[in-house]
């Protein structure tokens, strides 16, 4: 029970006055993410009838080893940015959002770090 | 949470049915969501059968002709049964609309009506629109503008200026597109939806106006403007024609122009 006024209630604790990087980093994402994924299913395609050592040297090349880093940071950049308006829309208790939100982008970034070191790894031949 | 099913006092149940006048060749069956605050009891549909011989053709008038001669404890809006007020706004067969404006025959089988959608409500298919009206009051909707206006005449508009306001002059808070919107559903405590988006847009759009960077300023953030994906329900609904999701795009891309672009 309150006696906050209706318009007090409504104006909250204001604007966040941001929200607009969110928004356009999701859009630029999704449309980075059209060429790379298109090129990456093609290689996959191409590769799944190679050998191993094709496959590695493959990947190993200067600009598909860049190709796949810039797929894997633009995917798991649009799924944390994308994850955080689902718990956003869905998730009402803030402790419980925010928790959702940080352990979600935590293991993202944890599975970006790991995917590029692979890349990496193949490419600088480790 | 968003919440997905009924809570068990709020779970419909089934109500009274009214039989038609003997003699009665037209009948149209009408499905209407009761609630009085002051029972106790649980909400419940009652079923009126109404001699369409003896009505009008709208919705709104059947809604009367109820009142006034069935059953006087209906609780509604209404004032100008014209579309232009906005009062009667309700939910009739799965989508919000004006009362006023849908016409009987559009309908086939019985007409169900309801209060708009995950609102509270006081009584019957009134619904309780405080917040709503609040939110509206929060974008400040009237011009802001340093300028003082000329002393001897108003404030000039081109056509071209004036155009700008099509599409956005034309509504009339009825709310039917807020409540159609699941993201306004969810978060309606913050995320202002579709109509006073519409109405925020308004004042951006006018040239008149001199405040549209503070008005921005306002609008951008993650509830309050950013809540809307683009479901397209609220122009789906839109009892006068018009196109809020537009609008609301209108004001993001303002805010890109504004940054990036």
């Amino acid at each position: 029970m309150s006696l906050r006024s209706p318009l007090g209630q409504a104006k909250g604790l204001g604007s966040a006055k941001e929200g607009l990087h969110h928004w356009w980093a999701q859009r630029v994402t999704a449309v980075a993410l059209i060429p790379l994924t298109i090129w990456f299913a093609f290689k996959v395609a191409v590769l799944s009838m190679s050998d191993y050592k094709t496959v590695l040297e493959c990947i190993g090349s200067p600009w598909s080893a860049a190709l796949i880093v810039s797929l894997i940071v633009a995917a798991f950049y649009h799924a944390a940015l994308g994850m955080q308006v689902i718990y956003e829309d869905y998730i009402g208790g803030k402790a419980v959002r925010i928790a959702a939100i940080m352990g979600t982008n935590l293991l993202l970034f944890l599975l970006a770090a790991a995917s590029i070191i692979a890349v990496v790894r193949i490419a600088v031949g480790g | 949470m968003a919440e997905f099913t009924l809570p068990k006092n709020s779970v419909v149940q089934q109500g009274k049915t009214y039989p038609a006048p003997a003699g009665a060749t037209n009948i149209q069956v009408v499905e209407i969501y009761r609630w009085d605050p002051d029972s106790g009891e649980n909400p419940r549909v009652d079923t009126y059968n109404l001699d369409l011989d003896t009505c009008g053709p709208m919705v709104l008038d059947a809604i009367i002709k109820i009142k006034d001669e069935i059953d006087s404890t209906l609780t509604f809006r209404r004032s100008c049964r014209e579309g232009i007020c906005g009062s009667c706004s309700m939910n009739i067969n799965g989508k919000n609309t004006l009362a006023c404006t849908k016409d009987i025959s559009d309908i086939d089988g019985p007409i169900k009506i309801y209060p708009l959608p995950h609102m509270p409500v006081v009584k019957d298919i009134v619904p309780d629109l405080t917040h709503f009206y609040a939110q509206y009051a929060s974008i400040k909707p009237w011009i802001q503008s340093t300028t003082p206006p000329p002393p001897d005449k108003e404030r000039l508009q081109s056509k071209e200026d004036r155009a700008q306001l099509d599409g956005l002059y034309e509504c009339i808070l009825c709310a039917c597109c807020s409540t159609s919107c699941p993201s306004y559903w969810w978060n309606g405590d913050r995320y202002l939806g579709p109509a006073i988006l519409l109405q925020a847009y308004r004042w951006l759009a006018d040239s008149r106006d001199e405040n549209a960077g503070e008005r921005l300023d306002e609008l951008e953030d993650p509830f309050k403007l950013y809540r809307c994906h683009t479901i397209m329900n609220c122009t789906e609904t839109c009892p006068k024609g018009l196109n809020p999701a537009k609008a609301i795009a209108e004001i993001k891309k303002l805010l890109v122009e504004r940054k990036i672009a």
